[in-house]
């Protein structure tokens, strides 16, 4: 009986031990979120499909950027892109010439209103050297893409 | 992590809110070398930017090494009025974090 005992007893301190694991472990999870894999990726279409799970862009003439067709410090390259689609679950800012082509992901998703006026992200990225900045919009679960060349006098990564 | 390292301003026009924000951190991507030593600088980047209007989520960014230093990032949501509040938040890959509560005007 007592051996009984002994066993229940440690077998209720491994699960403790299981459980403070996973409490352990939860902080890891969260940070899980942001995707590792998809910024790491190299090439356009890897990065896309570590994104998004599939590679299928249709190209869109309802995305609009704008770039500077000339950066002179690819370090700072402001874009703006803006979209009439509806229902637009992301907008990402890719650059095709970086070794590492993901810049940015924004969630729009969390917008109620399909606002046509709202789909608009600016924000500044490194471009490498010349190269199209591509933008992707993922609208019910479709991706679309449009893209703009800039061309790189001084490249941003690197010293 | 200093404090004061973002730098809101929003706005509301009839129905559609603009807010920009200017963040303070150096980005970088882990590939550069320091001239002095030939060592690489660790990376350190922003993972994500938050905006949250009245406690619902409106923009989740998620960034990458590749924007620039002290990113600037702008984005417009509608349903907003002059006087909401607004609490803009990141976190960067060393596990660094700051929010900050802005009203939009």
């Amino acid at each position: 009986m007592k051996r009984r005992s002994l066993l229940k007893g440690s077998l209720t301190a491994g699960m403790a031990g299981v459980a403070a694991t996973a409490g352990l472990l939860t902080p890891q999870m969260v940070m899980a979120a942001w995707p590792k894999a998809a910024f790491e990726a190299k090439g356009m279409n890897n990065a896309v499909k570590s994104l998004f799970g599939s590679e299928g862009l249709t190209a869109s003439g309802d995305i609009s950027i704008k770039a500077p067709p000339i950066a002179e410090n690819g370090a700072v390259v402001n874009i703006a892109v803006s979209t009439s689609l509806k229902n637009v679950d992301s907008i990402s800012i890719l650059v095709e010439k970086n070794a590492q082509p993901l810049t940015s992901s924004f969630n729009l998703a969390a917008v109620t209103e399909p606002f046509i006026k709202t789909r608009v992200i600016k924000t500044r990225v490194k471009v490498a050297k010349t190269s199209s900045v591509i933008a992707v919009v993922k609208s019910g679960g479709k991706l679309y893409s449009a893209g703009r060349e800039v061309k790189v006098t001084i490249g941003g990564c690197g010293g | 992590m200093a404090s004061n390292t973002i730098r809101p301003r929003a706005w509301v026009d009839g129905d559609v809110a603009t807010v920009k924000m200017l963040l303070t951190h150096p980005m970088e991507t882990g590939l550069r070398k320091d001239k002095k030593t030939g060592k690489k600088i660790p990376a350190h980047y922003i993972e994500t930017i938050k905006v949250e209007h009245n406690g619902k989520m409106v923009l989740d960014g998620l960034l990458g090494p590749a924007v620039s230093k002290n990113p600037f990032i702008q984005c417009k949501f509608s349903g907003a009025k002059a006087g909401d509040a607004l609490k803009i938040s990141w976190t960067d890959n060393k596990g660094d974090s700051d929010s900050k509560d802005a009203t939009i005007s």
